[in-house]
């Protein structure tokens, strides 16, 4: 049935692109072509990582400063990440330089496809080629189907895409190769030369594509590796001056793949693990800063004692076990806590401001954030506080309440949806602090103590006594 | 000139025995909340074992939703469908005590969350505790007996076992705050319940003598008196008219007005003829005399030595405690539960006990001294223990205790006017105590003694906090050669049940668990350790007893949606539910009939092996228990009872294993829906209808929902 109703889209989308692109000959702008595309999907993990090599040529006569990105609609709502560079100089000098890649709107693009545009460092002259490297991370890309599977049952998912790059342009060659876990693979597209080889599909080459090419295809194979997706994570990051950096993370896990059906057997999940389990995930692994200390690991029930730290200069890597292992559907929830010497992460800038430079991501490996939430709690008394952050993150600011205090402390928050490994870079939050407020509290413990024991002798120098003893 | 000296000394050293003593205090406070902390540093800070974990529920629920609603909260998450009218039925001064703690704390924006403030509770109060022991034990026998009895309470292992930094419970609180516990804010269950009225009736007392003093002191005598006789007169007959009210009310129910657990404080027999359920309670049992050693320890040595030193002389204050001791020896033999109502008599009358021989001790040694002049200690009044300090190794707690006994009895004086002289007694006391000095080898011998029993109580102390008093009971832990093993099964399943199911989902299981249930897996349950419904509980007792087929119907029409039940046999966890399975079928059988407990004893033995009943064999208990144990070992061989077990291979119709934790020791399982049954029957022959329906029919009728 539901393969049926699958199938049914796919001819449908099928003729809508064929005609569309029939249609998109004459409309689209013929500034630049490409001379050869690679595309490499990696389709082994549930994170969908798409390398694309790009060789540009300019057939025109004007300078082009600007190379444009297609993507069907459907990815561009599961994109997490996307990234370019450009290759500079000959083979063994070769180097990458980032650039600068924004999303755009294009009027004619056919069928709600989506565009990006990279801007090029040095504008392209007639005639000149350039190659592009590109990668782009797709999150919640693959399919389970069947949708719900038994404890035994290993996890077969779907990929969408198409056999052809979605372009503005025209191709002139083009290849792609599809990277599955394992050589289960159960069915995938044929079109005109499709080759499969172990693990590994390619379509094409193809030759002379026009814009806007499309040609969808599916690939059904075996996936067990975790779908670990964190639903929601909240983490803390709260500034102390007395040389503190306390961190608190909450995760909400769940695993994003094939539901669970039916019975759960601890017999078979132990006496058998390959077999009893195979979809499922239990460890789980967070890399986090070197000299870490005061780790804990808990839930709103308490400590759970199944994790191990391993520390060295480099870095630390915490192993954790949720308190049962995940099967598709199931989820979890946990805290990780943990302090860092701040002097690791605070820096005086030259203009005389402070800033915390930290990681922004998340830090368990392989996993998707739906929703990452940042708080960077500032000490008290600390003003004009900015973020800044290597790609687009909602902000705003927050009041906190913590130990003693009175006026609050500045919390900035930063939001941001689907995050996958790549982006735990470096974010920095730049604010002023007057150094004399960190004397604060203890001040006010002081005189605290002073008038209790003032109010006591004073106390004891007073008759409260409501009748005179005779 | 000399009397001036020595005037002017006894006031120095008044004044440093206040302060010394008030360091001791506040030492002997930090014992008793050290003390208590083992649990913590050993395992976490984590809330103990059942009833705990609802007080901090209720807390959770005050500190978030604020008082008014906490009065007015119905329920529905436990005795499915009852519910429980929690406000009114449950002793808030627990609730109210931490829940306060933390509105201060967090007033003053110091954020502690509401766990950890109920961990710490207990150690707090039990400090407070030693203190309040400190003050009554000195109207007693003065400072030096209340330091000892501080000292003594803040480390005696029968308090420690219900008050380790966890045990957040009312037992914790009780002796610190009686009356706060006692004052029923809300809850007319409290008044409603005989057993009150006499904590009742003197805390009403107290207030009136309170206030007659008040009115005397502002109206003239004449005025008094008249006031008087119009108070008494319309007292009396607003008096006259309430008990009777109140005798008409008590008579009319069937026991008195007492509930089961005060009935069988009377009569000890009581609960295990009439009421299996307060006997199921392993709490609810008499003691054995290794648990008065255990809980009590030397003090059960000294406690006849207290009682003698309490007749001599014989006042007010120490034939209070007199009556203490007598009546709470009488109630701890009849519960476990009340050893902690011993514990503080106990400690009073051995403070005073070991304070006094030290006195007696002391004294003989320091007037068998050579070099020391007696004319001036005769003026002195009394015996001055610190001149001895040089020159003997005497303990330094019971130096000051002595310095405080001096400081204490003059002001003791002042208050009662009806006492003598004081210079009088003082002498003739010092004559008499000439009398009876010891002989100087036989007391150094006994101090050392002394000495030496303190240090083993206190040995003992720090060993049963640390060992046997520490553990959570939902976290367990076993040394084995390869280091230490954490049994976190409870948790594991909770945890589960929290997030894996629906939130309405409503999870059966004995009793026992329904409070951790509510509050960690926040899930309905049917049944929970306020075992208010003894149908309801003989219920579900009734549907673990019964085949799967009878107790499917019974959970399905409870609207269970899972099942939870405890199983020790993998690890060899000996508290599990197939060693509380006879106390399901008593229970059970007492409310439903057609469960009997023969049934499942094989010669009036409980066994699970081959030779067990069938009766037992194809209980849901047993099957839930050793659904496919045979396949860990090939043998299914159980560790708790350490035999293998009669049923091997068996499948379940009715109820499918959904989780089961890492080593076993909890197990849920699914109610099949009814569709599935339906759709087997279809599939099976028509001839075989008949037989069906009437296998439905008897499944109905024993079906007590029905």
């Amino acid at each position: 049935m539901e393969a049926l109703r699958s199938l049914g889209q796919l001819v449908l989308a099928l003729s809508i692109f064929s005609h569309l692109s029939l249609l998109a000959y004459s409309s689209s702008t013929q500034d630049l072509q490409i001379i050869s595309a690679e595309r490499r999907i990696d389709l082994t993990s549930h994170i969908v990582k798409v390398f694309l090599t790009l060789k540009v040529e300019n057939p025109g006569t004007s300078p082009v400063s600007e190379v444009l990105l297609a993507f069907p609609p459907t990815q561009v709502d599961h994109l997490a990440s996307l990234k370019a560079a450009i290759t500079v100089g000959k083979k063994k000098k070769k180097s990458y330089v980032p650039l600068e890649v924004n999303p755009t709107e294009l009027p004619d693009a056919p069928n709600g496809a989506k565009s990006f545009t990279i801007s090029l460092l040095n504008p392209l002259n007639a005639g000149e080629t350039a190659t592009l490297e590109v990668l782009y991370i797709l999150t919640h890309s693959l399919e389970p189907f069947p949708e719900e599977i038994s404890q035994s049952e290993s996890q077969l998912v779907y990929y969408r895409d198409s056999a052809i790059i979605l372009s503005p342009y025209y191709i002139k060659q083009q290849t792609t190769f599809i990277r599955t876990p394992s050589t289960r693979v159960e069915s995938f597209t044929r079109v005109e030369s499709t080759d499969r080889a172990g693990s590994e599909i390619k379509y094409g080459p193809y030759k002379d594509r026009s814009t806007y090419s499309y040609s969808p295809i599916i690939v059904h194979f075996e996936n067990n590796n975790p779908f670990a997706v964190v639903e929601e994570l909240v983490r803390e990051i709260e500034v102390s001056h007395w040389g503190n950096l306390q961190i608190t993370e909450h995760y909400k896990l769940a695993h994003a793949g094939a539901r669970h059906k039916g019975i759960f057997s601890r017999v078979e999940y132990q006496s058998r693990p390959h077999a009893g389990g195979v979809s499922s995930f239990k460890h789980l692994l967070a890399r986090l800063p070197p000299r870490v200390h005061s780790v804990y690991y808990r839930d709103e029930i308490g400590n759970i004692s199944s994790s191990h730290l391993r520390t060295d200069y480099l870095r630390s890597d915490l192993e954790i076990e949720p308190r049962y292992p995940l099967f598709g559907g199931w989820k979890a929830t946990f805290v990780i806590g943990y302090g860092l010497p701040l002097e690791d992460f605070l820096f005086e800038s030259p203009d005389g401001r402070r800033y915390l430079n930290f990681t922004f991501g998340c830090p368990l490996a392989e996993t998707v954030v739906d929703k990452l939430t940042v708080k960077v709690v500032l000490p008290e008394g600390s003003k004009d506080p900015s973020a800044v952050v290597p790609f687009s993150v909602e902000q705003h600011l927050e009041t906190k309440y913590s130990y003693l205090d009175v006026a609050g402390r500045t919390v900035v928050v930063l939001e941001k949806r689907n995050v996958v490994p790549e982006h735990n870079s470096h974010f920095q939050v730049y604010y002023t602090f007057n150094p004399i407020f960190m004397l604060a509290e203890p001040l006010m413990l002081v005189s605290t103590f002073f008038f209790v024991f003032m109010a006591s002798v004073a106390y004891l120098h007073i008759d409260f006594s409501i009748c005179k003893s005779s | 000139m000399a009397a001036s000296q020595t005037s002017n000394g006894t006031t120095l050293r008044h004044a440093f025995g206040n302060v010394l003593s008030f360091f001791i205090l506040i030492l002997i406070g930090v014992l008793a909340f050290s003390i208590r902390l083992f649990s913590v540093i050993k395992y976490e800070s984590v809330i103990h074992e059942f009833d705990p974990y609802f007080n901090y529920r209720v807390t959770q629920f005050l500190t978030k939703n604020g008082i008014y609603d906490f009065w007015n909260w119905f329920d529905d998450r436990t005795w499915y469908p009852l519910g429980r009218v929690i406000g009114g039925t449950v002793y808030p001064g627990l609730t109210l005590t931490a829940g306060s703690l933390w509105w201060f704390l967090n007033s003053l924006n110091i954020p502690l969350s509401v766990e950890t403030i109920c961990v710490f509770t207990a150690p707090i109060f039990s400090a407070f505790t030693s203190w309040a022991t400190y003050l009554l034990t000195r109207e007693v026998k003065g400072a030096g007996a209340g330091l000892t009895a501080a000292a003594l309470i803040a480390m005696v292992p029968s308090y420690i076992s219900r008050s380790v930094a966890g045990s957040y419970d009312n037992e914790a609180v009780v002796l610190g705050t009686l009356l706060a516990a006692l004052v029923p804010v809300v809850g007319f269950n409290a008044v409603m319940t005989s057993e009150h009225f006499a904590s009742f009736l003197v805390f009403i007392i107290i207030h009136v003598v309170a206030f007659v003093y008040y009115i005397k002191g502002i109206l003239s005598p004449k005025m008094f008196k008249v006031a008087v006789t119009l108070v008494v007169s319309i007292g009396l007959l607003v008096c006259l008219a309430v008990v009777a009210v109140l005798v008409a009310l008590v008579a009319s129910s069937p026991t008195k007005g007492w509930s089961g657990r005060s009935l069988s404080l009377l009569d000890p027999t009581y609960a295990s003829k009439y009421i299996p359920i307060i006997a199921s309670v392993s709490e609810h049992q008499p003691p054995t005399w290794p648990s008065y050693f255990m809980d009590i320890n030397v003090l059960a040595f000294l406690v006849p030595a207290g009682i003698i030193a309490c007749f001599s002389p014989l006042s007010d204050a120490s034939s209070f405690v007199i009556l203490y001791i007598v009546t709470s020896v009488y109630f701890s033999g009849v519960m476990v539960r009340l050893m902690l109502v011993l514990a503080p008599a106990a400690c009073i009358l051995s403070g005073i006990a070991l304070s006094e021989a030290f006195d007696i001790f002391t004294r003989s040694i320091k007037f068998q001294l050579p070099g020391l002049p007696g004319p001036p200690q005769v003026d002195a009044g009394e015996t001055s223990s610190e001149s001895t300090i040089p020159q003997n190794e005497v303990p330094k707690t019971k130096t000051d205790k002595s310095a405080d006994t001096l400081k204490e009895r003059p002001s003791r004086k002042n208050r009662k006017k009806e006492k003598e002289p004081v210079e009088k007694p003082s002498i003739k006391s010092q004559i008499e105590k000439r009398l009876l000095v010891l002989p100087f080898e036989g007391s150094v011998l006994a101090i050392f003694l002394l000495v030496l029993l303190g240090a083993f109580y206190v040995v003992h102390c720090v060993w049963a906090a640390a060992e046997a008093y520490s553990a959570p009971s939902i976290v367990l832990t076993s040394q084995s050669h390869d280091g230490l093993h954490v049994f976190d099964d409870f948790r594991e399943a909770y945890a589960w049940l929290s997030h894996n199911t629906e939130v309405d989902d409503k999870v059966a299981s004995w009793w026992d668990y329904g409070y951790q249930t509510t509050a960690m897996a926040n899930r309905t349950v049917i049944v929970d350790n306020n075992t208010w419904n003894n149908t309801h509980i003989a219920t579900v007792g009734t549907a673990m007893s019964s085949p799967e087929k009878a107790a499917w119907e019974i959970f399905n029409s409870l609207d269970v949606k899972y099942v939870l039940v405890v199983f020790g046999g993998l690890v060899g966890y000996p508290s599990d539910d197939i060693n509380k399975f006879l106390w399901m079928v008593r229970i059970g059988g007492g409310v439903f009939p057609h469960i009997k407990e023969p049934d499942y004893l094989r010669d009036g033995q409980y066994r699970i092996d081959n030779q067990a009943t069938p009766t037992m064999l194809n209980s849901l208990m047993y099957k839930l228990c050793y659904y496919r144990f045979v396949d860990t070992d090939g043998k299914g061989f159980d560790r708790v009872r350490r035999t293998e077990i009669g049923k091997k291979y068996f499948k379940l119709t009715h109820f499918e294993e959904v989780f089961t934790t890492h080593h076993w020791m909890v197990r849920l399982y699914k109610l099949k829906p009814p569709k599935n049954r339906i759709r087997g029957k279809t599939k099976k022959s028509k001839a075989k209808s008949s037989s069906t329906s009437s296998a439905k029919k008897s499944g109905t009728k024993r079906n007590p929902w029905h």
